[in-house]
């Protein structure tokens, strides 16, 4: 394998992980604040995809499906976080795990009757469909480096909101102290809906900016609900530092995995049991550097004992 | 309200009534069904004993269950085609005697529950959650692309294994096979969980440290319970492979994990008979509800939603006194 | 208990005349199992209505069909099956979309007496060593499209293919279907995972591979994330997949990108017969949207159905077999028989996609196979 296609599989595998951060940080940040664990994560991903693809074909504008994909998601969200979630932040982790189980299956079906079971169409915008040349002659796609580089912004964004602004700094209290702040007289519950949104929004942005480039359809958060937990968890549980860094490594071993290992199997094996062997353990990559990781660090890289 | 304990006769009584009544009114599908809800109570009530009294959140017990079903599945496809499993470096041959099978699946199932509990159990809380749920996408990603059973197809067993003496093909007979398990079964959970291990296992999990002064592993404990947990969920994904004749990687799919755990909820969490009343509640709703709409997920999800929020300790907890003994 | 239970009772007048005969034999009782809810739901939607509409059509009052969804789940699908038969008592199966889902119910089924009626699965193993008298495919064994992908492949001169598709058993046999009647080289054969949703590494190994075409097996949510990154990343190789990727219901999601893609199938909106063209209209008067393969497919099945019902009684089995045998029925595909293992004989079609207005379809360009049986027909001992 020459050098030059080594190095757009690592691109590959980088923009991957990037794709994974922008749904693992809502997911993260709602957890370190709140202690709450959402499997309706993934949900809030499919509403930010749906929103985004019906606009985007009443309007025919991607900037506008973009801003309807936050909006939607983050209204969603506020819902749910009054209505439901609230509830759940005394709740020990399995009702909170089985009700926002309960909320995909109610996401999930709702979706379906409102926007029927076929997938709907979303696609890249026009000025960001083709490909830009990067040194070294590789030929990648624009839409792709556009996500990286949103990913990017994201990441910089979400570390000066919670290190340099106000709310930032009650975030942060609220990790430590959740009963301490609630007595300095900042009003937590708002401060939670106004988080959880926040979260959802990513979710749904995420949601839509990776929609163009696949497949709008119900039940498409899951796949990558579960990736997210994967990213959450390696990097530790409520960092969003350890959120960039899981999902960068997860996006290299996942990619980098199905490249190598059939080729890596094809050293010994005959061409087509190494190709089935070799995407098999690939499979599995993740899920195995998951266990490593924590076998010897059991709260993830950057977790707090 | 009427106590815990008399509520559970009532409610065993009630799944062999229903059994027999469509026996006797010859109404064979009623009585598979009955069946059904049987065997996914014995497998909630395996999750139920870490989850319940171990405190242990798994969402990773498909993986135990599936392999249960594997078992029944790779040794009856070997007798049916009459082909080895392995001849060296001793011949092992497929087998579809049920009690053999059983054997294989709690033994295959105990063993993988303890080394998946040898290594989740170093991490805790919602790490525990994931990475049980990270150890069940392992296998199942591995049982759909392993072609040699069958891979996502799954692996088709023509005829029902048999038990001595008994027509397994009866649906009668195969459910008072499944109902004298769940019957032992949880009696051994009974009496397991007011034994000393199961009150040190309590004691772990409402206070890992004060066990640890008066001399006792809560490690060990739990990896302990962990296994037998595993074990009786395996038992049960060998009976469910029976029932349909057939097992697929859909057994080790994490949404089967999130079933088994709704099965505890619905009923209520640590309580003996929970996850009975649990698997019936379920059972009940997939046929009531399926018949009302093709959407009836969003009721299903609201129902599950309001037991969540409203109803903590399950249907039993609503209808019943808590019994005041060693909890 | 009872769930839908439909009773058809609507006579159109057009039906009226044409059936009178029907009435000399027993009245039959249908059990379809189908996927109606969650991901894969718009296959078995299809399906269903395709039949429906072909048994409102007949005006047959002595079809009674049961519906359930299967939920895409093996082991609902069995315990629907047990239901069907030991409750409802139906005499014909039919419905079930995916192979994983027929391989759990089928062998079964027909080991109990029970007709069967593919109206989309056709695993291997039911075509081979595993035929029965009882089975009857009406769509295609599993392989085929893929068999006419790669004939196709051959008689249009692609020397060097890179082939793709998901590791596990469909995908398996999709790339053996292929290189079975293919005939130049592989640049390059790569088997992804189940559900993957990004697949920038494997067309990085595509622009690598120096191939002169692509083949791949995508189905469902895979393949529309594929074509929108294969169509952004200026990889410029032409496509072929069969036509699980491109139906009506898929192609509207893909948009430009699948536009010029060569697939083949079975069946197209603009084959060229009778039947066909009444289909088509009469399907989107009824139900507002284009047809799909699979509506057609479901619609071919009841009519085989209907076809058998004139001719015996289902109580009958020998005679009933021997009817659904003959397959006297007008197919929305033209030409139509059963081989001895009772899959299709058929010709199936290159096609490509087009847009009409705004809406994406294909066009027929040409024959891949004719008279196209299945590689297993000769395993089968019928």
């Amino acid at each position: 394998m020459s050098t030059v296609l080594i190095i757009e599989q690592i691109l590959n595998g980088l923009q991957f992980g990037v794709m994974l951060f922008l749904m693992a940080a809502g997911l993260t940040l709602i957890f370190g604040v709140m202690g709450l664990i959402n499997l309706a994560h993934g949900s809030l991903y499919m509403v930010g995809a749906f929103a985004a693809a019906a606009v985007a074909a009443s309007t025919g504008s991607f900037l506008l499906a973009l801003a309807a994909s936050l909006a939607a998601a983050a209204i969603v969200g506020a819902i749910i976080e009054l209505v439901v979630i609230r509830r759940l932040y005394d709740r020990d982790h399995l009702d909170q795990v089985l009700a926002t189980f309960a909320l995909i299956l109610i996401f999930s079906e709702t979706t379906r009757w409102l926007f029927g079971s076929f997938p709907l169409f979303l696609d890249v915008p026009e000025a960001l469909s083709g490909t830009v040349t990067l040194p070294g002659g590789i030929a990648y796609s624009s839409y792709r480096l556009m996500i990286i580089s949103v990913g990017i912004i994201v990441a910089v964004g979400l570390f000066l909101l919670i290190s340099k602004t106000r709310i930032g700094m009650r975030i942060r209290a609220g990790e430590n102290d959740r009963e301490m702040i609630g007595a300095l007289g900042v009003d937590i519950s708002k401060l939670y809906t106004l988080i959880f949104a926040l979260g959802a929004a990513l979710a749904g942005l995420s949601g839509a900016l990776v929609g163009a480039i696949q497949s709008v359809q119900v039940g498409m958060g899951e796949p990558v609900l579960i990736l997210a937990f994967v990213v959450i968890v390696i990097g530790g549980i409520g960092s969003i530092k350890g959120a960039l860094v899981g999902a960068i490594l997860v996006g290299l071993t996942d990619t980098l995995g199905r490249v190598m290992l059939p080729l890596f199997f094809a050293n010994f094996m005959e061409q087509s049991s190494a190709t089935s062997v070799g995407s098999s353990l690939a499979s599995m990559s993740i899920y195995i550097l998951m266990a490593a990781v924590l076998i010897f660090k059991p709260t993830g890289l950057f977790g707090r004992a | 309200m009427i106590s815990e304990r008399f509520f559970n006769y009532i409610v065993a009584l009630l799944i062999l009534g229903t059994a027999l009544v469509a026996w006797v009114m010859d109404e064979p599908f009623l009585i598979t069904l009955t069946t059904k809800a049987v065997i996914l109570a014995l497998a909630g009530v395996g999750l139920n004993l870490a989850l319940g009294q171990g405190g242990l959140i798994s969402l990773g017990h498909a993986a135990f269950f599936g392999l249960g079903g594997y078992a029944m599945g790779v040794l009856a496809s070997h007798a049916q085609t009459f082909t080895p499993l392995m001849e060296a470096p001793f011949l092992i041959v497929g087998t579809n005697s049920m009690p053999v099978i059983w054997l294989v699946a709690i033994v295959a199932s105990s063993l993988c529950a303890f080394v998946i509990g040898l290594l989740s159990l170093r991490t805790s809380g919602v790490y525990f959650i994931m990475v049980t749920l990270a150890f069940g996408q392992m296998l199942y990603y591995f049982s759909i692309s392993w072609p040699a059973y069958g891979g996502e197809d799954g692996l088709s067993i023509y005829v029902r294994n048999s038990f001595p003496g008994l027509n397994t093909l009866d649906p009668i007979q195969f459910f008072g096979i499944c109902f004298a398990i769940l019957m032992l079964v949880i009696y051994g959970v009974s009496r397991l969980t007011h034994s000393p291990f199961g009150l040190a296992l309590n004691g772990a999990r409402q206070n890992a440290q004060r066990v640890h002064t008066v001399g006792l592993n809560p490690f060990k404990l739990q990896l302990a319970a962990f296994t037998i947990s595993g074990a009786i969920t395996g038992l049960a994904g060998a009976l469910f492979a029976d029932l349909n004749r057939f097992v697929s990687p859909t057994m080790f799919s994490w949404q089967t994990s999130g079933e088994i755990m709704i099965f505890i909820i619905l009923g209520g969490v640590a309580r003996l008979y929970g996850p009975v009343v649990g698997a019936a509640l379920f059972i009940l709703l997939e046929h009531w509800l399926g018949g009302l709409s093709d959407f009836w997920h969003v009721y299903l999800g609201i129902i599950l939603l309001c037991v969540v929020l409203f109803a903590r300790g399950g249907l039993i907890g609503a209808l019943a006194k808590k019994e005041r003994a060693h909890v | 208990m009872k769930i839908k239970t439909l009773l058809l009772a609507a006579v159109s007048a057009a039906a009226l005349a044409s059936n009178a005969i029907a009435e000399g034999h027993g009245k039959v009782k249908v059990g379809m199992i189908t996927t109606l809810s969650g991901g894969g739901a718009g296959l078995g939607i299809d399906v269903r209505d395709g039949f429906m509409l072909a048994i409102k059509e007949s005006g047959n009052e002595n079809v009674e069909v049961v519906i359930e969804d299967d939920q895409r789940k093996p082991d609902i699908a069995v315990q629907l099956a047990d239901k069907m038969i030991q409750s409802e008592k139906v005499d014909v199966m039919t419905g079930i979309i995916w192979s994983n889902l027929a391989m759990a119910v089928v062998p079964s089924a027909v080991a109990q007496g029970k007709f069967y009626l593919s109206p989309n699965a056709g695993p291997s193993a039911l075509a081979g060593k595993g035929c029965s008298p009882n089975y009857f495919n009406v769509a295609w064994q599993n392989d085929n499209l893929h068999e006419a992908a790669g004939a196709y492949a051959s008689e249009a001169g692609l020397k060097n293919s890179f082939i793709m598709a998901p590791n596990y058993p469909a995908g398996q046999d999709a790339l053996n279907g292929y290189k079975r009647f293919y005939k130049g080289e592989l640049a390059g054969e790569v088997f992804t995972k189940l559900g993957q949703t990004d697949y920038a590494a494997e067309i990085a190994q595509i622009r690598a591979s120096g191939a002169d075409s692509v083949y791949f097996f995508l189905p469902g949510g895979m393949g529309i994330s594929f074509m929108k990154q294969y169509a952004g990343s200026g990889v410029d190789i032409p496509l072929v997949g069969p036509a699980f990727s491109f139906d009506q219901g898929i192609l509207q999601a893909v948009g430009d990108a699948a536009l010029g893609v060569k697939n083949t199938s079975q069946w197209s909106k603009d084959l060229d017969n009778e039947t066909n063209a009444a289909f088509v209209k009469n399907f989107q008067a009824e139900y507002d949207r284009l047809p799909s393969l699979y509506a057609s497919q479901g619609f071919d099945t009841a009519n085989l159905l209907l076809s058998a019902m004139e001719k015996a009684d289902v109580k009958d089995a020998d005679a009933f077999r021997a009817a659904l045998k003959e397959a006297d029925f007008k197919s929305t595909r033209g030409d139509f028989s059963f081989g001895n293992n009772h899959h299709p004989i058929q010709d199936i079609y290159v096609r490509e996609v087009i847009k009409e207005g705004d809406v994406y379809t294909n066009k027929i360009i040409g024959t891949a196979l004719e008279d196209h049986a299945d590689a297993f027909a000769s395993e089968c001992d019928m």
